[in-house]
């Protein structure tokens, strides 16, 4: 593999990431998905999960992202990210509070709109996933 | 004429005053300086979020369906107005601006015999425009005692924002707040939320024709969940560059009060000498006119 495409991944607070690599996977709502350059373009929305970037066949970098979206063109895919922390500095502590805030969430929301629980539910997904990725890096 | 024991006493005050607001110029300059770098961390997802909200919205916002943050409720009869302002003072014109400001608009849309309803961030405009139109008040928030504004807090009024939209209690969402131009200069400008301005498709000429995206799951889910976060992202950005202006404007006023405090610490300086002595002549003088007496 040859080419490389601009990647992009930026946070609310910041900008997190911004250089041409080779690979990206990402995870998409509706299952893992692996961007290669020339890839047709495409909006998707994001689950909690992690990216993983590769560069020169190998995987340089992973990173959680509880949730978002990734438009995709065939020279470049831009993340907005809803939070995104590097692998690496995930704690085990904050996953667990995480999921703890969100199950509460969820039994909350059981009495409300459907479009409510969905959106309990996905955080609710996105904080295992977190929960997951810090126990297992 | 002030005696010179007072006018000692009224030197150091303003001496005193000069050292407060200097020391507030320079923390206004440091939390400048943060508040700005935040405020251009947070452009490049907001120009992001904006051209993609831009492909996408064109292709929803025709259909009759379209949701109601993208295009409203259709009408235009009851205006909510976010005002935003700062917690503090001691920054100028920067709270009264938007005050006045808020109150312009709010007069022109009654007077078109439209009902205004006011939610305010910031305890600054709340107070300001509380002693007019109290009645109109919805609801205010504050950030006070927090040292960082996170996206959080901007999800938060957003929230209430599209609470109150689902509810029915509003046609038209208007933001008002400082933009932050330069250190030096914030000009009350506003910003409408909802229904969503939409940008222009045509601003990217770069990549010829817009490219036909697909969309997983659908054209409507993702539009729903981006919404919601676009909104998020203005209110966020409007926090940002409000508080960035604020510290600017503190900054200024900060240092014209310094400045100000230095010219009135010269004027009694010289006050005082002068009193000084023509005292000490005229303690000679009745020295000498003492002596010549005996």
């Amino acid at each position: 593999m040859a080419g490389t495409f601009q990647l992009e991944l930026v946070s609310p607070a910041r900008l997190l990431l911004s250089r041409a690599v080779e690979m990206a996977v990402i995870p998409a709502a509706e299952g893992e998905m692996g961007v290669l350059p020339g890839h047709a373009p495409m909006i998707v929305a994001l689950r909690g999960g992690v990216i993983s970037v590769t560069e020169g066949g190998q995987v340089t970098e992973r990173l959680f992202v509880g949730g978002g979206f990734a438009e995709i063109t065939p020279d470049r895919v831009t993340v907005l990210a809803d939070d995104a922390t590097p692998v690496a500095s995930l704690s085990k502590a904050l996953a667990a509070t995480t999921l703890a805030a969100a199950e509460a969430a969820m039994a909350d929301a059981q009495s409300l709109t459907p479009e409510k629980r969905d959106q309990a539910m996905a955080t609710l997904l996105s904080a295992r996933a977190m929960v997951v990725t810090a126990e297992a890096p | 004429m002030a005696s010179l024991k007072m006018l000692r006493m009224r030197i150091n005050s303003v001496k005193s005053t000069r050292k407060i607001t200097q020391a507030m110029k320079m923390v206004a300059a440091a939390k400048l300086r943060r508040a700005q770098s935040q405020a251009e961390a947070a452009r490049p997802y907001a120009e992001r979020m904006e051209r993609m909200l831009a492909s996408l919205g064109a292709a929803v916002a025709t259909s009759p369906d379209a949701p109601q943050l993208l295009v409203g409720s259709g009408r235009d009869q009851v205006h909510l107005l976010v005002v935003m302002t700062a917690d503090r003072g001691l920054a100028g014109a920067f709270n009264s601006g938007v005050g006045r400001f808020a109150r312009a608009r709010i007069r022109t849309l009654e007077a078109e015999g439209k009902t205004v309803k006011i939610l305010s961030i910031g305890r600054k405009g709340a107070v300001y425009l509380k002693r007019e139109f109290a009645s109109r008040f919805v609801g205010e928030v504050s950030f006070q005692g927090k040292k960082t504004v996170e996206f959080a807090d901007a999800a938060e009024v957003v929230a209430r924002i599209s609470k109150m939209l689902e509810a029915g209690e509003f046609d038209v969402c208007t933001l008002i707040y400082n933009r932050f131009k330069s250190v030096i200069s914030q000009v009350p400008s506003e910003q409408r939320l909802i229904p969503a301005p939409l940008p222009e498709l045509q601003t990217e000429t770069t990549s010829g024709p817009q490219a036909m995206y697909e969309y997983e799951p659908s054209e409507e889910e993702i539009l729903a969940a981006l919404l919601p976060q676009n909104l998020g992202v203005q209110v966020y950005r409007a926090i940002l560059e409000n508080s960035a202006g604020f510290y600017g404007a503190q900054m200024n006023a900060m240092d014209n009060a310094t400045r100000n405090a230095g010219e009135m610490i010269n004027k009694l300086t010289l006050n005082y000498n002068r009193t000084r002595q023509a005292n000490i002549t005229r303690e000679l003088i009745e020295i000498i006119s003492g002596a010549e007496a005996v």
